[in-house]
């Protein structure tokens, strides 16, 4: 009995391990279907499922072939590691062309270059399909009354924003007061100092990631201000705090551009070169723009941009590029260990 | 079963100790696992089962029950295995195995996690070979299986060490005698003797391949459909606002716990029980 039972079980794991490796190996199978895996960062999922779809159709029809996207979202910078690391994205879409920049030095610097520096020069507009910025949530009624970045500075205004280390979304927040103030200030940049050390006084907590700090100001009720993507900040407005908090768009604020691309050595890996290049090159296309303006990105299209100005108003928007000097200069001067943020925290923690 | 009032304890001890202790509870272990399910069917119990017919959650579900479907039998034979190689066997160095056995426990599970990314990772000693063959472990389905094997390893063993060697070898010695072979005597002889702190082993080995977050989450990628567990993608569910779902999923997870943790008992009083024709 018992030797049949141990005949069995043994059989059953033998199953097992079978049906697991010609599970695990069916992805390499060659034919007309192909499998895309898109890393991206937090709040693109609704954006990309619905544009998944909509491309998966699209392409069908064009070359008569099958692709299936599968998606994986996280924290901008975690993703990029994870990558580095060997998760094999045929495509990044992430928050910000630094994440990309570091897949190709750290992969350079191990001998395993996973794209070409030039990446960001190979699709049109820097890489960037669609652009956002950041405004603020208040909540509703604007009770304290809160206009524009200067009254971030107010002692009785707490203000919730991500940890710069950490957060992509963060830094474009931390940029952005700061590009406020160089404005006002004559680009005074001691002065600017001065006005970001005051707003991260008020910062009452600072969550990893962009979706953690919307979760600590709607769901937990802290802070009076929430420095979001405005993506986010629909989303808050229009289902999980519907009634409960409003969108303030600031005078000035700064075009965050998340960047897109094809991961050169894992697409031609996995074959999926031509319908990596597609995938990306429909995120221009009027239908991917609309999709996009749809889940509250702001169009790169100016013309399709024009159908969303109702949603997305035009403001006043400082870039990485002509107002820091790109992303390894910014990141260098403020947000490396021991640069400017570290330096202000500290100052804050002795007081 | 009245006990004789020989104890000089004031009377309004007991009653008061109760209170506190079953208030603890109340609040801290049965008010959380009400809301689970109250959450969970906020939205009705429509809504409720509508959760598992997505095929991401259903493919969280599949994944879950696929690790531990691995990882329980792995472990169980190893660790049987090891447990017999240990009590059985006088060999140099023992002691350290026994203690090398604990290591699972006694690390976080982020440190399992990043260990597996550092050896199968595309830095990693055996991973760059891995991945120009076209192999992949972690970020893939296997290495989720191997982090689950590797926190759930001790379980077995942990349980069976101390029962073996209370029990010793005579049975088996007097089996080889008789002229038993080694299997023979394992089936006959041991397993006997072991199959219900084995059975024990295996229940908590089960509970927490199903449960395990930390090891996986570093090991995962997050690729949705493909290498996401439950307990993962309740945090994603969470974090995307989809609370209602995101309970359904913890529902199922505590109802799996909850059957697991039925099951342990009966078998505690089984055990019991069978102490008491024994002696």
């Amino acid at each position: 009995m018992r030797m049949q039972f141990l005949g069995r079980a043994t059989l059953f794991a033998l199953a097992a391990v079978v049906g697991f490796g010609s599970w695990a190996t069916g992805s390499a199978r060659a034919g007309e279907e192909f499998k895309l895996l898109n890393v991206s960062y937090d709040p693109t999922r609704e954006l990309y499922k619905e544009f998944n779809e909509v491309f998966a159709k699209y392409y069908r029809e064009k070359t008569g072939n099958t692709v299936t996207i599968t998606q994986s979202h996280a924290g901008s910078t975690a993703q990029a590691n994870a990558v580095i690391q060997g998760n094999e994205a045929d495509v990044l879409t992430l928050a910000l062309a630094y994440d990309i920049d570091e897949v190709v030095n750290k992969t350079k610097a191990n001998g395993k270059q996973l794209l070409p520096e030039n990446w960001q020069s190979r699709l049109p507009k820097n890489s960037a399909p669609y652009t956002s910025t950041i405004v603020f949530l208040v909540r509703v009624g604007n009770p304290k009354n809160i206009k524009d970045w200067n009254d971030l500075t107010r002692s009785d205004v707490k203000t919730i924003t991500p940890d710069p280390k950490t957060s992509g979304g963060a830094r474009w927040n931390y940029l952005a007061a700061w590009a406020y103030a160089l404005a006002n200030n004559g680009n005074d940049d001691a002065k600017a100092r001065e006005f970001v050390k005051q707003i991260y006084a008020n910062v009452p907590v600072l969550d990893s990631g962009a979706r953690g700090a919307t979760n600590t100001f709607v769901q937990k009720g802290q802070g009076d201000v929430l420095l979001a993507w405005e993506n986010e900040a629909y989303l808050s407005i229009n289902d999980v705090a519907k009634g409960k908090v409003e969108i303030v768009v600031p005078s000035l604020s700064i075009r965050a551009e998340p960047t897109v691309t094809w991961v050169d050595k894992n697409v031609e890996r996995h074959g999926t070169t031509e319908v990596a290049k597609e995938y990306l090159n429909y995120l221009y296309s009027k239908e991917g723009q609309r999709i996009a303006g749809k889940n509250y990105y702001r169009p790169s299209d100016p013309e399709v941009g024009k159908e969303f100005t109702d949603t997305l108003p035009e403001l006043k928007l400082v870039t990485i590029d002509d107002d820091f000097g790109g992303w390894a200069k910014a990141y260098a001067r403020h947000f490396a260990d021991g640069a400017e943020f570290d330096q202000i925290i500290t100052e804050l923690h002795k007081k | 079963m009245r006990t004789a009032k020989l104890n000089r304890e004031p009377r309004w001890l007991k009653p008061t100790l109760m209170t506190v202790a079953l208030t603890f509870l109340a609040v801290f272990i049965f008010l959380p696992v009400y809301t689970i399910f109250h959450e969970a069917l906020a939205a009705g119990v429509f809504a409720y089962f509508g959760y598992f017919r997505d095929p991401e959650i259903f493919s969280a579900i599949k994944l879950t029950l696929l690790t531990a479907l691995i990882c329980v039998p792995v472990n169980t034979f190893f660790g049987v295995l090891t447990a017999w190689c240990v009590t059985k066997f006088e060999f140099r160095g023992k002691n350290v195995l026994i203690t090398m056995i604990e290591i699972p426990f006694a690390i976080s599970p982020v440190i399992a996690g990043l260990l597996f990314i550092f050896l199968f990772g595309s830095f990693g000693w055996v991973g760059s070979w891995l991945i120009e063959h076209n192999l992949k472990i972690v970020f893939a389905v296997p290495g989720i299986v191997l982090a689950t094997a590797f926190v759930t390893f001790p379980f077995v063993a942990r349980e069976l060490i101390p029962l073996m060697q209370e029990l010793g070898k005579d049975d088996e010695e007097a089996a080889m005698t008789l002229g038993a072979g080694g299997l023979q005597t394992f089936f006959r002889v041991t397993l006997p003797n072991i199959k219900w702190g084995l059975l024990y082993g295996v229940i908590l080995t089960n509970a927490r391949a199903i449960g395990e977050f930390g090891a996986v989450a570093v090991v995962s990628g997050l690729i949705r459909g493909v290498t996401t567990t439950m307990p993962l993608y309740i945090e994603i569910l969470y974090n995307e606002y989809m609370f209602s779902a995101a309970f359904a999923v913890a529902s199922l997870l505590t109802l799996l716990a909850l059957v697991t943790l039925t099951v342990k008992a009966i078998l505690e009083r089984f055990i019991a029980a069978q102490r008491k024709i024994k002696n």
